[in-house]
């Protein structure tokens, strides 16, 4: 007892950890080598490369990949939020539908449906609303509804929709029976216990795989090529098919997909820290 | 009628299991009734079915005067849709063992919920009505706090508090102090009493035989799915006569 007492005050050494100081060694000289590259290899032509970051068609392109990341994501979420509650109802009938939309659009290649759409007009000319071999009180030709932006819109929106609903479905599904039978003991209708306790509740579980599928949207858009539209990167691919210079056009195109994913992730980050705020435990309250 | 709760032959199976196998109930307006015991005896279930969280396979309850789920039309109960269903329950208060508060709402905004959202009243009021009931449970200065910050027995009178926020006739609890820590369970039977004083009308599930005994007025025994024997609280637990209610009073108390 006495022996335990004279040693208790003695100091304590943290773990030396050497295996860490050898990986930043060999980390910096990794980095060193990198740099070096870039700088002493002509061939990249860095010069190029700042100046096509402002031009023109790249810019173009620029703001056609963002318009259609933020509807096909639009498209997706809106749909798939729809098709998970399907999924999850007590009507047998929307469930099938729903199991059946997912099993379709998660189950041929994107650039398969993108085509699909683009080229409706080939085997449905017109659309028309009205009785099945009955009468039609309106219609239009496809061509005139399809452009090759609402075909890329279609296509990547319908898509994304399959692999939303199974992530809203996830999120849903998350969501402890208790909350919706407690909603539904204060009187909230079906819809008000979705919107108000349900989804609230499944957005901390849905935001971070959905920031996923953003950022690789963001990506996904250059499939668009295939239908003829220009986005970032057949604009940058367009440029060198005249100039040759591929490497300096690429790393162009590179730059701004890492420009934008960086803003989404900033964007995830703050979006993820205001659902989590309930999350605080005693002590520091919000 | 003069009673508030009218229960009579309610059956209900899980799957091939009968768990009530026709429950008779009658509590009248300012009566607190507990149902006692073992667990697996449907006590649960049968509150659950009060304000019809449960389908029933058989029988009818009757809260206020109104069929609780269905209507009768042509010698025959038709369900009513999840809306008519969500309407009638605002008349009915329920409190659960796990509290169940809305994990992403404060206190006064769990409480403020219902008011704002099921009755759409405007927000000022329903703002005072709500800290007045948290004042009444003792936790008003707790309203900013989101229920992971708040002890269990908290909880519980956040969710007793956002129960009677809809200004319910009828309260039903279902073992409200099952899942709490033994020294919190006061707190919550003391609010639970202080609302029996006031007159509200409650039927409890519960394990707290301290509690019937002294606030109940009636008290029913159950098990295996029927109503073993029902009476005055101090008279059913000091002398019971059915030997089910006999030993399982003898484990608990």
């Amino acid at each position: 007892m006495s022996a335990v007492e004279e040693h208790a005050n003695e100091p304590i050494v943290p773990l030396r950890r050497p295996g860490r100081w050898a990986a930043a060694a060999v980390l910096a000289v990794l980095a060193a080598m990198a740099v070096s590259f870039v700088v002493t290899t002509p061939a990249l032509r860095l010069d190029l490369v700042a100046g096509y970051l402002l031009e023109r068609s790249i810019m173009r392109g620029l703001l056609l990949t963002i318009e259609l990341t933020v509807l096909a994501m639009l498209v997706g979420v809106v749909l798939g939020t729809a098709l998970a509650i399907m999924r999850l109802s007590d009507n047998p009938l929307l469930r099938w539908v729903a199991a059946a939309y997912v099993w379709l659009f998660r189950g041929t290649p994107i650039l398969v449906q993108l085509l699909f759409w683009f080229f409706l007009g080939a085997v449905m000319p017109r659309i028309s609303l009205g009785v099945p071999f009955g009468p039609e009180f309106f219609s239009v030709p496809v061509n005139v509804l399809i452009t090759p932006f609402t075909a890329a819109i279609l296509g990547l929106g319908l898509n994304e929709a399959a692999y939303m609903a199974e992530i809203v479905r996830a999120g849903i599904g998350s969501v402890d029976r208790g909350q919706r039978e407690a909603a539904e003991a204060l009187g909230m209708r079906p819809a008000l216990v979705y919107r108000r306790v349900v989804l609230p509740q499944a957005a901390r579980m849905i935001v971070p795989p959905t920031a996923n599928e953003t950022i690789s949207m963001l990506k996904l858009t250059s499939l668009v090529l295939v239908i003829g539209l220009p986005d970032l990167l057949t604009s940058a691919q367009l440029i060198y098919g005249r100039n040759f210079q591929q490497i300096p056009l690429l790393i162009v195109a590179s730059i701004w997909y890492l420009v934008l994913t960086t803003l989404l992730t900033f964007a995830q980050s703050k979006l993820e820290r205001r659902l989590g705020r309930s999350d605080v435990h005693v002590g520091g309250h919000a | 009628m003069t009673e508030l709760l009218l229960a009579r032959g309610v059956r209900k199976s899980f799957g091939k299991v009968e768990v009530l196998k026709g429950i008779d109930l009658t509590v009248h307006p300012g009566q607190v009734v507990c149902l006692l015991g073992p667990s697996g005896s449907g006590k649960s279930t049968f509150l659950r079915c009060v304000n019809h969280l449960e389908r029933l396979d058989a029988g009818e309850i009757w809260v206020d005067g109104h069929l609780v789920g269905y209507r009768r039309a042509g010698g025959k109960k038709y369900e009513m849709r999840p809306r008519e269903v969500a309407d009638q329950r605002r008349d009915i208060g329920m409190v659960f063992q796990r509290f169940n508060l809305f994990p992403h709402l404060t206190a006064l905004e769990n409480v403020m919920e219902a008011p704002r959202h099921v009755l759409g009243r405007p927000r000022e009021a329903v703002r005072q009505e709500a800290l007045d009931l948290l004042r009444r449970v003792g936790l008003e200065e707790r309203a900013g706090h989101y229920p992971a910050q708040l002890s269990g027995g908290q909880q519980q009178r956040v969710a007793i508090a956002r129960a009677l926020a809809m200004k319910p006739k009828l309260m039903l609890f279902d073992e409200p102090t099952s899942a709490l820590d033994p020294e919190l369970v006061g707190e919550v039977l003391d609010v639970m009493k202080d609302l029996a004083g006031a007159g509200m009308t409650m039927i409890v599930v519960t394990h707290e035989i301290g509690f019937a005994r002294e606030v109940a007025d009636h008290v029913v025994f159950m098990d295996d799915g029927l109503v073993v024997e029902a009476g005055p609280a101090a008279e059913l637990i000091a002398s019971p006569r059915h030997r089910r209610t006999q030993a399982f009073l003898a484990k608990v108390l």
